[in-house]
């Protein structure tokens, strides 16, 4: 199933204005308005949030806006500018996402993100992840999620917030909107309306001979792509700085071997031309353009900027196994839209000592096929209590010089939640006599502690006065276990005296 | 201790052309365990590198794998090179690994989502040869996946580390189905070594007691061994109580008393 991002950016020119401008743009509470010409009139072509909040809206006439608001910032609109922005902003989009994006003129994007969402924790994760960074950098945007690109596109436009669609309900959400959702020129939109026709239902029940009798291809068109009873792809952007390496075929090839010989011939040139240029590749797009319009498309990533055939070819080739060559493929490109410099480091020069052997190549290959937050290092993080006391490190990262304190014995499995048991225990600063969990009694036979650690009132308030002991406890059968007590028993602020099970040793 | 891990480039060459002599196959290493009683029950004189080898706990240490994973931490702690650690399920604690000697900087960790990417990344590892050892968490492992593993161990001499574990007692019987690792081993916990009488109303908690079984060694016999757990080198020893000496270190004498 498809899953089609559509990003609006509904102030997309007064926004791009602000950002140029930089320190020198109008605060935001001033209203700002960018002015073109229609024939011999000048009228309001962009209005941001503030000025539309004071009842501007595009459209409307440069001289009555001015005569509605005297302090009015008038900027000229420069519709070239704005189309190129939205191709850089594709372009960002493309190296931070997903493969296939492409410009939406004139006020969004669309991208495919299609296998693309795990690197983000899912759907809505992708999803708040590009309307925050929108955010960060000044852009008002929303965006939507569905399985075709007319759906995503009606959602992201006519919904009030960022709107994720479950797989195969885009159809039935999208009926209630009205016709201008569809994507429709103006007069469409008005002559349906004439037609007594308002919302997408409507026309979907209404016979569609007349329809297209009347309004032309257009219609029943634009309906098919936002149902999905007809493909629209996506031509993803392209860019003249992207490195890419490009295949035609003069007959449509599909044969997994025949696939596998031109990436390797693919890789080749690639990595040509990024020698040519200092270059490593970073992140890796494989697009097999397909006889039915469809795209499928491999992304992979690597740890390190590299540009070894061998390498690229099997971390290419790991994945074409996914790539449904349907009725054949009739182009395939490989671009490396993320590069950084590669500089060769000099080979060690002292023979007796072993060089480090070099993983990154089987990390490269694991997190291609797992996904890349599966693999990572712990190092030892600033924090007592034992479930904060490690931070996961990407799996090239440098060695860290800190170390976990020695002193105390800790468990090798740590439970992921404490697990509270019931225990005899005879004073408050005694190891408990016998405990029970998970439905077993043990008898205590040898124990350690207390080790006391105190909650983190930075973190959170509740920790403020909060303390654990930790005891090591041994039963008649040799079992350790990690069990602590909240509270010092002394004081009720420090905790309610409960037990619990956090870990087991070996 | 009879062979060490290749301690330079020139023991690295001095591989590399065994290797070739030995017509693809890596003729391995040995990792002695520095328990004279092990390895003199082993066919060659340690735990054989380029091979795979599986533990298991026993009684609820098989359910939680915990002094079955700490006796792997111990072995890979004494190889050389990055170790893969391959889970399901996340819940190994670093401070005891690096307690165990397994320095937390050489481990990479891969949390899959089944055991078949599990034993996907495994193998990968193994086949790679740059890795100091491949330790991976299954309850299952079939004759056909071991096989895969040991071959793709042989054929880079790396050591290949499968710790069976189990999320239901009932999945207990498939380890009694033959596997192709070269030995298999069970690790069971018992009550600490006693530690010398202190003025406590409990006895403290000594250095942790394994009952170590070899259930299937290939080309030797089976074995068991009372033995005390990892130090912070990743050796085990003999209880103090059945060597003639005493090796309880001071540090645990001090920790028991705190």
């Amino acid at each position: 199933m498809r899953r089609v991002v559509s990003l609006y950016l509904p102030t997309w020119p007064t926004d791009r204005l602000r950002r140029r401008l930089g320190t020198d743009a109008p605060s935001p509470e001033t209203p700002l308005v960018l002015v073109g010409r229609i024939g011999r009139k000048r009228v309001v072509v962009a209005a941001d949030a503030a000025s539309q909040a004071r009842r501007i809206r595009p459209g409307m006439a440069a001289t009555q806006a001015r005569a509605l608001i005297p302090d009015l910032t008038v900027h000229d609109h420069d519709p070239q500018g704005d189309a190129d922005g939205l191709e850089q902003l594709a372009l960002w989009a493309l190296r931070r996402y997903a493969p296939i994006v492409a410009a939406d003129p004139p006020d969004g994007l669309v991208i495919d993100a299609t296998g693309a969402t795990h690197r983000y924790g899912g759907d809505e994760g992708l999803l708040d992840d590009l309307v925050e960074t929108c955010r960060a950098v000044g852009l008002t945007a929303r965006a939507a999620m569905a399985d075709t690109w007319g759906s995503a596109h009606a959602l992201a436009r006519l919904l009030a917030r960022p709107a994720l669609v479950a797989p195969d309900r885009g159809a039935r959400l999208i009926t209630d909107l009205p016709t201008s959702a569809l994507r429709l020129t103006p007069d469409i939109v008005a002559g349906l309306s004439r037609m007594g026709i308002d919302t997408v239902g409507e026309i979907e029940a209404k016979p569609r001979a007349p329809l297209a009798l009347r309004f032309g291809p257009e219609l029943t068109r634009r309906l098919d792509q936002a149902f999905g009873r007809t493909a629209e792809p996506i031509d993803p952007v392209e860019a003249p700085e992207l490195i890419q390496a490009r295949e035609v075929f003069a007959e449509p090839i599909g044969a997994p071997e025949t696939l596998a010989r031109y990436t390797l011939k693919l890789a080749h040139t690639l990595c040509a031309a990024l020698e040519t240029r200092g270059l490593g590749a970073l992140k890796l797009d494989l697009r097999f353009h397909r006889v039915d319009a469809n795209i499928e498309v491999i992304r992979i990533g690597t740890a390190r900027p590299i540009r070894d055939v061998r390498r690229l070819t099997r971390l290419l080739c790991d994945r074409l196994e996914t790539v449904d060559p349907g009725l054949g493929v009739e182009i395939m490109v490989l671009t490396a839209p993320v590069v950084e410099p590669l500089d060769w480091k000099p080979a060690a020069g002292d023979l007796a000592t072993p060089a480090a052997a070099d993983v990154s190549d089987l990390i490269d290959i694991l997190s291609n096929r797992l996904g890349g937050r599966r693999l990572y290092r712990l190092a030892p993080a600033q924090s007592d209590v034992p479930e904060r006391s490690s931070i996961r490190l990407a799996p090239t990262a440098l060695p860290v010089p800190e170390r976990w304190p020695k002193r105390w014995p800790r468990p090798v499995r740590l439970l992921p939640s404490p697990e509270r048991i019931e225990t005899v225990a005879l004073l408050p600063d005694q190891p408990p006599v016998s405990f029970s969990w998970r439905g077993v009694r043990r008898r205590v036979r040898r124990a350690d502690g207390p080790e006391r650690i105190f909650g983190e009132w930075w973190r959170r308030d509740g920790e403020r006065d909060a303390v654990r002991d930790y005891f090591q406890l041994e039963d008649e059968a040799g079992e350790r276990f990690w069990v602590f007590r909240r509270g010092d028993g002394e004081q009720p602020v420090t905790g309610d005296l409960t037990w619990y099970l956090h870990g087991l040793f070996g | 201790m009879s062979v060490a891990p290749p301690t330079s480039a020139f023991e690295t060459l001095r591989k590399d052309i065994a290797r070739l002599e030995a017509g693809g196959r890596a003729p391995g290493g040995v990792l002695p365990f520095g328990v004279p009683d092990i390895d003199a029950r082993l066919p060659a004189g340690g735990l054989q590198l380029g091979a795979l080898h599986e533990v298991a706990g026993g009684g609820n240490g098989a359910l939680h794998g915990t002094a079955s994973a700490l006796f792997v931490a111990g072995v890979a702690a004494r190889t050389r090179g990055p170790v893969l650690w391959c889970v399901t399920r996340a819940d190994l604690f670093a401070p005891a690994l690096e307690q165990a000697g397994l320095e937390s900087n050489r481990v990479v960790y891969v949390e899959a989502e089944d055991e078949a990417a599990v034993l996907t990344a495994f193998e990968e590892g193994l086949r790679h040869g740059g890795l100091g050892a491949v330790v991976g968490e299954v309850a299952r492992l079939s004759m056909t996946a071991s096989r895969r593993l040991q071959l793709a161990a042989e054929g880079s001499g790396t050591l290949g580390l499968a710790i069976r574990r189990w999320r239901r007692q009932a999945e207990a019987a498939d380890f009694g189905q033959p596997t192709a690792a070269v030995t298999r081993w069970r690790v069971t916990a018992l009550p600490s070594t006693p530690l010398p009488s202190k003025p406590l109303p409990v006895a403290g908690v000594g250095r942790a007691r394994w009952f170590v079984e070899l259930i299937r060694c290939r080309a030797g016999a089976c074995a068991d061994f009372e033995l005390e757990a990892c130090d912070e080198t990743g050796r085990l020893a003999l209880p103090a109580d059945l060597a003639d000496r005493s090796s309880s270190t001071p540090a645990w004498d001090r920790r028991a008393v705190a």
